[in-house]
């Protein structure tokens, strides 16, 4: 089971308050965390208007992603990319059930804030976005609203959780339609929970103390990352996700859950494929239902993709590396 | 008396930890039985007792009703399965639901607990609270109820039980062999109400 526990101590983001005259406390790891785990086996996709957001709440998405481009348009139209208008996240979050995220730029605290007060549902500091600071991430202990981070090893996701994230997600390169990242970051994070979980099975301290030196967070959390042989947090996978494949393939690595970026509406064929990808997702182990699934999309329609070798941007490496 | 057998339908949401928590109930009550995550028809129909776990009302009705597993719920709930439904399990059992903000939404239910749901009924998630929940019509006269972008009830049929209320709102109810929290148990150490699940199942076999 995935711990609900492990917040600091007087975190600003947990405060008592009352409804009426009952005593309710919010913000708390366990209420910032279980909303990730209502997300597991679930896609959320990026959308950019209510049109799109309502095609993905109808194709079963579990949530949406608002941002002011797809990543795909913020590789082409290059310059800084920032938070999305917050009339355009306030309409979808007025025109949709399932929970609203949206992106702000890496250590950008008042993009936060902003977000915060918008009350969307869920922040995801993000590398598709122009950091905004290249020596820190947000300190998230302080915000009431769960945040999202992404991570391309143990090491960067456990920094992410002890800043305070709510959840992870192992990044691929957004807006390529290539999935090579996704699967590479997902698998590496793999290997290194066995590794760590081998030398807490054979109770060596010391090579645990040498990893969490390595991964330049504390003890504590790396031990209790072992011991559990899963991240402590809920982690999807993300970047580069275009066919019901990629989400069949990256649910069998032992992801929670899949976040599609361009995939979808950058695709010609958006609301069949949006359905497809849920149906892959939800049924991963059943074969012949994520063959099924992959009949609904035209290959022809997909995203056309770009080599991770030949780019020129390279967001995955965005932001601040301790 | 054979052994008895609890599926969490896994098709979205904590299905894990609600998957634990009825493995732990079993263990500490000492019922012989097992636990089992399901999705397929013919997992569903060899079940005694169904947890609808939490998770997104929506997509655990849209999924349920492509490979015909909603159906088949309908129909071991109508002949008498015991089933506790959180959350999005409460709306998926309800007969009506409306969202507070957006309204009517067009979703698969499963129409077989009397209510009317107010989906984000007390909010979106910064809104979402932890708060002390009493259940004296079960014996748990304190429960710590988690409640995440948290539906509640808001007409009860004749024939439906009110368990628990929180600031005037129903969160906890019973018909029958059907119970439903807005709150999420399996979100916290105390497994009482897995535990009060796991016994009807037991009592009924």
């Amino acid at each position: 089971m995935i711990p609900l526990s492990g917040d600091i101590p007087d975190s600003k983001g947990a405060i008592c308050g009352k409804i009426d005259s009952n005593s309710v406390v919010r913000g708390t790891s366990t209420l910032k965390r279980g909303f990730a785990h209502m997300l597991k086996n679930g896609v959320v996709m990026d959308v950019t208007n209510v049109e799109q957001a309502q095609i993905a709440e109808e194709a079963g998405a579990v949530s949406v992603m608002v941002l002011d481009k797809l990543p795909s348009d913020v590789r082409k139209a290059g310059g800084v990319a920032r938070t999305a208008s917050i009339r355009i996240i306030e309409e979808i979050m007025d025109n949709v059930t399932i929970p609203v995220m949206a992106k702000c730029r890496i250590g950008h605290m008042y993009e936060a804030n902003v977000l915060d007060e918008t009350n969307v549902d869920m922040i995801d500091e993000s590398e598709v976005l122009t950091p905004a600071d290249e020596y820190h991430h947000i300190w998230k202990w302080d915000f009431t609203t769960p945040f999202v981070n992404g991570a391309r090893s143990l090491g960067e996701a456990l920094r992410r959780v002890e800043e305070g994230a709510a959840m992870i997600r192992t990044k691929g390169e957004p807006g390529t339609g290539n999935v090579a990242e996704a699967i590479y970051h997902i698998k590496k994070v793999n290997e290194e929970l066995r590794t760590i979980k081998s030398m807490y099975d054979s109770d060596d301290k010391q090579e645990l103390v040498k990893m969490a030196r390595e991964f330049k967070v504390s003890y504590d959390l790396v031990e209790e990352t072992a011991k559990i042989g899963r991240l402590p947090v809920v982690n999807f996978a993300a970047g580069g996700i275009a066919t019901p494949a990629d989400a069949a393939y990256l649910m069998s690595l032992g992801c929670d859950g899949i976040f599609v970026g361009s995939g979808i509406f950058k695709a010609e064929d958006a609301q069949e494929r949006a359905r497809a990808v849920v149906l892959a997702t939800t049924f991963w182990e059943e074969p012949d239902k994520v063959k099924e699934a992959q009949k609904m999309i035209d290959e022809r329609q997909s995203l056309l993709g770009l080599d991770v070798k030949n780019l020129d941007l390279k967001m995955q490496e965005r932001g601040s590396t301790v | 008396m054979s052994k008895i057998q609890i599926g969490i339908l896994a098709v979205q949401g904590d299905v894990t930890e609600n998957f634990l928590a009825t493995m732990a109930s079993m263990s500490e009550l000492g019922i012989d039985g097992t636990v089992v995550q399901v999705k397929t028809i013919e997992q569903i129909s060899e079940l005694d007792g169904l947890i609808i776990p939490g998770g997104e009302s929506t997509v655990i009705g849209q999924m349920s009703l492509v490979n015909g597993g909603l159906k088949k719920i309908k129909e071991k709930i109508e002949s008498g399965m015991p089933v506790f439904g959180i959350c999005a399990g409460m709306i998926f059992l309800s007969k009506n639901s409306k969202d507070k903000v957006v309204g009517k939404v067009e979703q698969p239910l499963l129409d077989v607990l009397d209510v009317k749901i107010e989906r984000n009924s007390f909010g979106r998630q910064k809104d979402s609270f932890e708060a002390n929940i009493s259940m004296e019509p079960i014996g748990i006269s304190s429960f710590n109820g988690v409640f995440i972008r948290a539906p509640s009830v808001s007409e009860t049929g004749s024939d439906v039980e009110i368990l628990a209320k929180f600031n005037e709102k129903i969160v906890a109810v019973k018909q029958g062999n059907i119970f439903a929290t807005a709150f999420h148990p399996e979100l916290t150490r105390d497994i009482s109400l897995h535990k009060s699940f796991v016994k009807l199942v037991d009592n009924l076999n």
